[in-house]
């Protein structure tokens, strides 16, 4: 693979990743949304494979698919196995923030990544070290996502976009962390997303709807 | 026994525990071999202090190390969870002869708690940065079902708060490791050895200061949130108020601490590599912020679980305080009340356990005339309130008094004027809520009040170590200068 072909396609799934965490704020609907999250994942197990083919490292091609397996295959089927037979309403994501106002907050949020990534990519200037501000702006529109969301699956969602945006820097920056930290950073979160899994389970048995507003009790 | 194995005792002899909690019928089995594991854990902590308390670090091949501060750790892992787990075999049996928890639950139970200490264990001895997230973050994925253990309304929405926040916070740890790796691979680390603790440190004038100051205040936040530290606070009260007592123990004496402990990590590289400035700025503004938060709740509080879960954010507070300090003085005091309070808490938090268990409530207003009820609870929580509050004999004093000379040195004597104001303010809070509970009139209808063996032998154990503690105090203190040395004490 020649180096602009690699910068290319690098680019390609960088772009690929921003996009799909735009239409996850742009659209409502938990079943898109969890289309969209594989789109993410697979575009972001492409990175390391695209970087193990070029480099002949086949330890980082195995990381890829198994990014991409995790990412792109087990965490969307997660959530679509939740969704399954709920009712029109619950499957809505249910956002405190109006569309166009969650996109006018989504583009100032990519503006205020580039800035944060300044020194990362003065730093190091390869042609996928340039592309990490796009981890940083799914850091953040994670976040943004995971408090303006009020339906327990729709912040499992923001947590998976946070993540995948962690995950894009250490791929795109340093071709990933060591392969132990990879390992078990993964294992947690998939522990994590079928922990909250089985509480969005019981929160439908105790309080007849995923509703986090529901959540009132405990307090001073 | 070789170096390498013993650092791998803390976290193989718990999840051996909790393979034999797994696969055995017999509760008794595994109910002794969690408490036996909780015992290896502390003995482990004994042997690796005495080969590391002269300012050595010790590590395997590649994945643990322990120096002085870790020894120190696993101590206070060990000795909780010892009186945790002891009192964990009551919990469940009391459990199982009301109804409340089925055999499978208290199966599940037994093998999170071990699962639960082992990943604390690996919090502290791992030798890789990122290891000890992964760690702290399995200390959440364990514990998030022992939070929702009971399964009840408001269990749930506390497990739902903590892991949600938790995750967040961690998360953003975890992000901050990553831009860590990337600098220190940039200041000429190998990838495999990069995040290394002992590589970091030595890497730490050559890291790039703009992306390492991200990288830190990123881990600053995250593994602050795990030790209960402002902004991401709220969780803590919710879910050490739901949890089991026993596993309120260990998340209040212990969890914290050890996140606390990965916090005094970040804080000696930050020293180095950033100078001295900014991990102080932080923690002086959040130990403070955290210490005003939990003194306002504690004032008027009527639940005994939330009183015990503010007043160990109150003493979150008050460490990251220390920790802002830095020099030797404040980092051993800074330990000295980690102990100490981890072993109060026990004290407190299984005391606790037994009168909510005999009332059906944890609130203040119903628990009455406690010492004149069951004069062993009543002197064992007068006493652990006392201690808490940081009166002698007991252990809390000598760290607090140690804290307050050290910030002194520090020239950070008005900040230390606001805390102990503060201090005073939540500590009048906590006695006068105990002075309701325990001195007066018994309302007319209490239950009787009967303790338990597997609640009196660690109640009175635990009072009887931090009498020790603070009086005696042996080769501690000593060991724990050398981990402030450690840790990078001025």
């Amino acid at each position: 693979m020649s180096a602009h072909t690699y910068a290319t396609l690098v680019d390609l799934a960088a772009g690929t990743l921003l996009l799909s965490a735009v239409l996850v704020v742009w659209r409502r609907d938990l079943q898109a949304t969890a289309r969209l999250l594989a789109v993410q994942g697979a575009a972001l197990g492409a990175i390391p494979i695209l970087s193990g083919v070029r480099r002949g490292d086949v330890q980082l091609v195995v990381v890829g698919v198994a990014v991409v397996t995790l990412r792109a295959v087990v965490f969307p089927k997660l959530i679509a196995v939740r969704l399954r037979g709920e009712l029109a309403h619950e499957r809505e994501g249910a956002p405190l923030v109006n569309t166009t106002a969650s996109l006018l907050v989504t583009a100032t949020l990519v503006i205020v990544a580039y800035a944060l990534s300044r020194p990362l990519v003065r730093l190091d200037a390869s042609s996928a070290a340039r592309a990490a501000p796009v981890g940083y702006a799914l850091v953040l529109i994670g976040v943004f996502l995971l408090v303006t969301r009020r339906k327990a699956l729709s912040q499992v969602v923001a947590f998976l976009v946070l993540d995948n945006g962690i995950d894009a820097v250490a791929f795109l920056a340093t071709l990933g962390v060591p392969v132990v930290v990879e390992l078990g950073a993964s294992l947690d979160v998939l522990l994590a997303v079928v922990i909250l899994g089985v509480l969005t389970g019981r929160m439908h048995a105790k309080f007849g709807g995923t509703d986090l507003d529901e959540l009132r009790e405990l307090r001073e | 026994m070789s170096i390498s194995g013993l650092i791998a005792v803390p976290v193989g002899a718990p999840l051996v525990a909790a393979a034999v909690a797994l696969v055995s019928r017999r509760r008794s089995l595994s109910g002794w071999s969690g408490i036996a594991a909780s015992l290896a854990v502390l003995a482990a902590g004994i042997a690796i202090a005495a080969r590391v308390g002269s300012g050595h670090v010790v590590a395997d091949a590649h994945l643990l190390r322990a120096d002085a501060a870790a020894a120190v750790m696993v101590i206070v892992i060990g000795a909780v969870g010892a009186l945790a787990t002891f009192a964990g075999v009551g919990y469940l049996d009391a459990e199982l002869a009301d109804g409340a928890t089925t055999p499978a639950a208290a199966r599940q139970y037994e093998v999170l708690v071990q699962v639960f200490l082992a990943a604390m264990s690996l919090a502290v001895l791992a030798d890789n940065l990122g290891v000890v997230w992964v760690a702290v973050e399995a200390t959440t994925i364990a514990t998030a079902f022992l939070v929702g253990h009971r399964r009840t309304r408001q269990s749930l929405e506390a497990t739902w708060k903590y892991v949600v926040i938790c995750s967040l916070g961690i998360t953003l740890a975890f992000f901050g490791v990553v831009i860590l790796y990337f600098a220190s691979i940039h200041a000429g680390a190998s990838p495999t050895s990069a995040l290394d603790l002992d590589v970091l440190a030595s890497r730490a004038s050559h890291l790039d200061p703009a992306v390492t100051r991200l990288a830190v205040g990123l881990m600053l936040v995250g593994f602050g949130t795990k030790a209960g530290l402002v902004p991401f606070h709220t969780w803590l009260a919710d879910a050490h108020s739901q949890a089991p007592a026993p596993v309120s123990a260990l998340m209040s004496g212990v969890l914290l601490s050890v996140a606390f402990s990965v916090v005094l990590r970040v804080r000696a590289l930050a020293d180095s590599a950033l100078g001295p400035g900014f991990a102080r700025d932080w923690l002086l503004v959040t130990g403070l912020a955290t210490l005003l938060v939990a003194v306002s709740l504690l004032v008027a509080q009527r639940d005994l679980k939330r009183l015990l879960a503010y007043s160990s954010l109150e003493q979150m507070g008050l460490i990251a305080v220390a920790a802002a300090a830095g020099t030797r003085l404040a980092i051993a005091g800074l330990l000295l009340v980690v102990t100490a309070h981890g072993v109060v808490k026990a004290v407190l938090f299984i005391s606790a356990g037994e009168l909510q268990h005999v009332h059906g409530s944890s609130s203040i207003a119903d628990l009455t005339g406690i010492a004149a009820r069951s004069p062993l609870l009543g002197a064992a929580i007068g006493a652990g309130l006392l201690g808490l509050v940081g009166l002698p004999p007991f252990a809390l004093f000598g760290g607090e008094l140690a804290i307050a000379r050290g910030m002194a040195d520090a020239h950070l004597a008005p900040a230390l004027g606001v805390a102990l104001v503060l201090l005073v303010v939540g500590y009048a809070s906590i006695v006068n809520h105990g002075a309701a509970m325990l001195l007066g009139p018994a309302r007319a209808g209490s239950p009787a009040i009967v303790v338990s063996r597997p609640v009196a032998v660690p109640v009175v154990l635990g009072v009887a170590v931090l009498v020790v503690l603070g009086v005696v105090g042996g080769p501690y203190p000593h060991l724990l200068e050398t981990a402030a040395t450690v840790l990078g004490a001025r």
